[in-house]
């Protein structure tokens, strides 16, 4: 049986340089005009933190956990649980479908609005949206799906 | 969505001034091509003509918070020394090697400019006379060149031998201090 390698921690400024990018367009999608206060903010954490890295699996997720918790932070919203329980079914949307709605997203709950732009904008799998949420993998699933059905609507009723 | 030059220039200055840095570097434009040079909160530590894998070096030798930010102090004075007005430096050192090596760089700091030295002179004077190799493996690995001035040192004979920059590198920088007429 082979071992899978551990990844190194990168050396930052690799990190820094693979993800400003996306980091500053989700913080934009969540935050609009404060996104620039909220980056900074964002990659100083990430740096505070970096020393104590002890290997470099998932810093991505990593990185948009902590661009979440900055916007909802900004966001003021102090309850972070979303619904446990979600008595709808589950909807998911493809790509393109999520680029007719994506204009819509700012109108969103905070959390909703974290959830389906990680899901649909980045393409994070459920688990590591629910560890930038601080919620359980269903958790992020159903608030992704609320957002969905919630820009559906806004999208049914424009039109 | 592009950071602009602006955001990434206050995200840089503000982790600087933070202290949340553990090595930070730039590239210094010089008449011998570019030099990477990087600091520490200590002082200048590394000083390198090559530039492949240079951040890894960096983290390993210093920790894997590396980070582009400028290093002003550092650029003044090798401008300064390119240009034949500085015939010394002034800038703190952070320098991580063993008793024998940090012994041989501390000799080699004081061989003046326009001036050489042999591997042997500097075994010598740095307690051990016979280490002529052992200096020249020290100077190929000298962590501060130019700085350090491990191109002062040369072959018994007057040869310039090695250097980690080339050898042109080398006799550039010794007809810079005029301790070798170009030819």
């Amino acid at each position: 049986m082979g071992t899978m390698a551990t990844p190194q921690v990168p050396p930052f400024e690799r990190f820094y340089l693979m993800h400003r990018d996306e980091v500053l367009g989700y913080l934009r999608r969540l935050l609009g005009a404060r996104a620039e206060d909220a980056w900074q903010e964002t990659f100083l954490r990430a740096l505070r933190a970096y020393g104590r890295l002890e290997h470099g699996r998932h810093l991505r997720a990593w990185v948009f956990t902590i661009a979440t918790n900055v916007a909802l932070d900004e966001l003021r919203v102090t309850k972070r649980t979303v619904p446990q329980v979600d008595l709808e079914p589950a909807v998911e949307l493809q790509r393109d479908a999520f680029r007719e709605l994506e204009h819509l997203t700012g109108a969103l709950p905070p959390t909703e609005r974290a959830a389906v732009v990680l899901r649909y904008g980045y393409d994070l799998p459920y688990a590591q949206i629910a560890d930038a949420l601080g919620s359980s993998e269903e958790a992020a699933r159903a608030a992704a799906s609320s957002g969905v059905r919630r820009l559906r609507r806004t999208h049914e009723r424009d039109h | 969505m592009n950071v602009t030059t602006d955001l990434d220039t206050r995200f840089r200055a503000a982790a600087v001034a933070e202290g949340l840095v553990d090595v930070r570097y730039d590239v210094v434009a010089s008449p011998v091509g570019d030099l990477h040079v990087a600091a520490t909160g200590r002082g200048l530590c590394r000083i390198s003509y090559r530039c492949d894998a240079w951040e890894e070096e960096l983290a390993r030798g210093f920790g894997a918070r590396v980070l582009r930010a400028p290093l002003d102090d550092v650029r003044r004075e090798l401008d300064e020394y390119f240009e034949g007005r500085r015939r010394s430096f002034d800038l703190p050192l952070d320098l991580r090697v063993a008793e024998f090596p940090a012994a041989v760089l501390q000799e080699l700091a004081q061989v003046p400019y326009g001036r050489t030295d042999t591997y042997g002179g500097l075994a010598a004077r740095a307690g051990r006379p016979r280490a002529a190799r052992a200096v020249g493996t020290i100077m190929n690995r000298n962590p501060i060149p130019i700085v350090l001035p491990c191109h002062r040192i040369v072959g018994a004979n007057g040869a310039l031998t090695g250097y980690a920059g080339g050898l042109d590198v080398k006799r550039r920088l010794l007809e810079l201090e005029g301790a070798i007429f170009q030819g």
